[in-house]
């Protein structure tokens, strides 16, 4: 079972579950529930949770499901956060870096291209280094930002996990980065939205792997 | 004690509204305006004034892209 993350402002909760439906069960988990028992993977959603007040995605953390999270996260469970939900792990320091406003200022809805480096963890398995996803972005605050010697570290421990194909940044982050994970890689987190690609009807189905792998496993004790 | 935060995007760090700001201001007459920095004022009430750093770096500031800084009122 997947449990989806439901904030205050969250908008992509339910394309998430019905993404998670796809591949495997999913129902969603309110931000003040901490009891994450029968749950064996973490979908942190898309939107505005506590409407952006501050930073994206600083209210949240604080929130008693994302506390719950960060201890599932410890423990080795799979968490994906998606758009606003790459932003509240950013600031809950379950991932490395920032998410700034676009450098363009404007809010960027479009299709773009992500080619996969080579990563580990449960996600890493589903997606082979150098493959290409089509997959949609939306979002105001969306560049990906860590110090240049934090960025070389993470390129050489394998946590760069997707970044924009050549002319498809839409946002400036650095290093062209779309998606990071953890040290361990049983997180992952990026600002394009794979719920939105789970069917040819919208273009593309290049999002379902990254369900995959949150579908794979084991179910929890 | 009342104090204020005042929030600034770290240095080298590109900061978009600064620029949009400072591309705006020729076309109003303003010359001569330039390295623009757009941040954030927290004005807040508090009774214990020594735990505003640590406020701070766990909420009001994210510290790997902004800076704070701290400014308690005078007068109490």
């Amino acid at each position: 079972m997947i449990g989806v993350v439901q904030f205050p402002g969250s908008c992509d909760e339910r394309d998430a579950v019905a993404a998670c439906e796809r591949v495997g069960e999913a129902r969603l988990l309110w931000h003040e529930e901490s009891d994450l028992s029968g749950l064996d993977a973490i979908v942190v959603p898309g939107g505005f949770s506590y409407g952006d007040y501050l930073r994206a995605g600083a209210i949240a953390r604080f929130s008693p499901a994302m506390e719950a999270v960060a201890r599932f996260a410890a423990d080795g469970g799979p968490v994906l956060g998606i758009c606003n939900g790459f932003q509240v792990l950013c600031e809950a320091g379950l991932l490395p870096g920032a998410l700034l406003p676009n450098e363009g200022l404007r809010f960027v809805f479009r299709q773009v291209e992500l080619v996969a480096e080579d990563f580990g963890g449960p996600f890493g398995a589903e997606i082979p280094a150098g493959s290409t996803l089509s997959i949609p972005v939306k979002h105001m605050s969306g560049r990906w930002f860590a110090p240049d010697e934090d960025v070389d570290r993470l390129e050489s421990s394998g946590q760069i996990a997707f970044r924009y194909a050549e002319g498809h940044n839409p946002n400036g982050s650095v290093r062209d980065v779309a998606g990071v994970t953890n040290e361990a890689g049983n997180v992952l987190g990026l600002m394009p939205h794979p719920e939105h690609a789970v069917d040819p009807l919208t273009g593309s189905e290049d999002g379902l792997a990254l369900f995959r792998a949150l579908a794979k496993q084991p179910a929890a004790a | 004690m009342k104090a204020k935060v005042l929030i600034r995007p770290k240095e080298g760090i590109l900061d978009p509204q600064g620029k949009a700001v400072e591309r705006a201001l020729p076309a109003l007459g303003f010359e001569g305006v330039s390295d623009v920095r757009v941040g954030r004022l927290v004005e807040l009430e508090t009774d214990d004034p020594s735990k505003l750093d640590s406020l701070c770096e766990k909420l009001l500031a994210n510290p790997l892209i902004e800076d704070f800084e701290v400014q308690l009122a005078d007068d109490g």
